[in-house]
């Protein structure tokens, strides 16, 4: 299978991989790169546990081709906290029990936070429209809506 | 095993080469083929793609809008100039989907799949494919056969007037969910009555489809319960609804009058 190069900023990290032509950035995220906080679940663009944000939009990993990535910036819920400082989100969702089993926690980060890149003060219904694409199976939704909901009240999450 | 994916700068390079190797896909979006590639669809071993700009493009010149085939659900929702199809293009996925599925890949997504194209039925779209511009209805038609392997350039309408344009979809998961049924709707009123009216269905078939019989029982009445009751008598015919996991045929059926009522009187 022939390989293609292609490069990539992945949070905050050049990247520079061979990937098979058509692999999807979510194998290369996990198998060739390592970051294993993108899930991989149905692959069919339904479950959203393998949101990622591609040059600030939110996007399924497993229905990207990496090779289609080059010069884009991704970040991950990897990147999401700093020098072992939680981010405001992951700390809210820590504190509201928003996470059971965790295995849709990294998708619903990502959808959160690319609602707070463009609305830092989100209404419910915003919230609510935002994690429209991602399943949980474990919490029942409402949690994982308070816990955003908190860190947008939280100060630091605009500075974050 | 992976697909290799060949990338063209222009359409009609990319058009060319979907013609010569029956073994590829066109890749728009990627939520419909990278989606069957994911599946384990054997029917094809490669993806072909284009980098024209103009696939991207959004262009509204005297009234009429046109939408590159590469548009995308959330360009439309941001453009204040497509207003009239913000609901429709807001009600396909969630954020991560409606930031990759395009206008294009709509036109040949299966029920319960394709609500935007519903939309753009009622609004007597055109479809640039092929070298030709035609009728979204007649591309419809086509798609499965003239047109299983072309590629879509673009797609023109001309804008409604303010308040002619509804959209409803109906669907039993909220926010997000597939369609039960989604009615589109252009009605040209004039006086409190309804000159000449376009309905189209998703759902009600296994494409989107116009709703004849309602658009001639609305011609010339007006826009009451008593007005459109001749209308709701005659909603499903023509109709050959799907039946999936969220609903049964006669289901869609039953419940079809209902809706497109309370979208009439809305």
């Amino acid at each position: 299978m022939a390989k293609v190069p292609v490069q990539f900023t992945l949070n905050g990290e050049e990247k520079a991989e061979f990937v098979e032509s058509g692999a999807t950035l979510l194998q290369a995220l996990r198998d060739k790169i390592g970051d294993m906080s993108v899930k991989s679940g149905c692959q069919q663009g339904t479950c959203g546990s393998c949101s990622v944000l591609i040059d600030g939009e939110i996007r399924l990993s497993c229905l990207t081709l990496a090779e289609t990535c080059g010069g884009t910036v991704i970040e991950t819920t990897a990147g999401l906290a700093e020098s072992g400082v939680l981010h405001p989100l992951q700390r809210a969702f820590n504190e509201g029990f928003a996470t059971q089993c965790g295995f849709c926690t990294p998708g619903m980060l990502m959808a959160a936070k690319a609602l707070f890149d463009r609305n830092p003060q989100p209404s419910r219904e915003d919230v609510v429209d935002a994690i429209a694409g991602n399943i949980c199976r474990c919490t029942g939704y409402e949690p994982i809506v308070q816990a955003i909901l908190a860190a947008s009240r939280s100060n630091t999450v605009n500075a974050a | 095993m992976a697909l290799t994916l060949q990338t063209f700068p222009t359409s009609d390079a990319a058009a060319a080469a979907l013609a010569a190797d029956g073994a590829t896909r066109y890749l728009g979006g990627g939520t419909l083929v990278i989606r069957n590639a994911n599946e384990g669809d054997v029917s094809f071993s490669g993806y072909i793609g284009a980098t024209d700009p103009t696939l991207s493009a959004i262009t509204v010149v005297d009234g009429r809008a046109t939408l590159g085939a590469s548009v995308t659900m959330g360009r439309i929702i941001a453009d204040i100039r497509l207003e009239c199809l913000a609901k429709a293009a807001h009600s396909v996925g969630g954020p991560a989907i409606r930031n990759m599925a395009t206008v294009g890949g709509n036109l040949y997504a299966p029920a319960p799949y394709g609500d935007l194209g519903v939309a753009l039925l009622a609004l007597d779209a055109d479809v640039e494919v092929g070298g030709a511009s035609i009728p979204l209805q007649r591309f419809l038609a086509e798609r499965d056969t003239i047109h299983a392997r072309s590629v879509v350039r673009s797609i023109s309408f001309a804008l409604p007037d303010a308040g002619a344009f509804r959209f409803i979809k109906v669907s039993r998961i909220k926010p997000k969910g597939v369609s039960v049924v989604t009615i589109a709707a252009v009605l040209d009123e004039s006086g409190g009555t309804i000159a000449s009216a376009r309905i189209a269905y998703g759902c009600m078939a296994d494409r989107p489809m116009r709703a004849k019989a309602v658009e001639t029982a609305l011609a010339g009445k007006p826009r009451t319960a008593d007005g459109i009751r001749d209308a709701l008598t005659v909603a499903s015919d023509g109709t050959e609804p799907i039946t999936d996991a969220i609903a049964s045929a006669w289901y869609r059926t039953q419940v079809l009058p209902v809706h497109l009522g309370r979208l009439l009187l809305a």
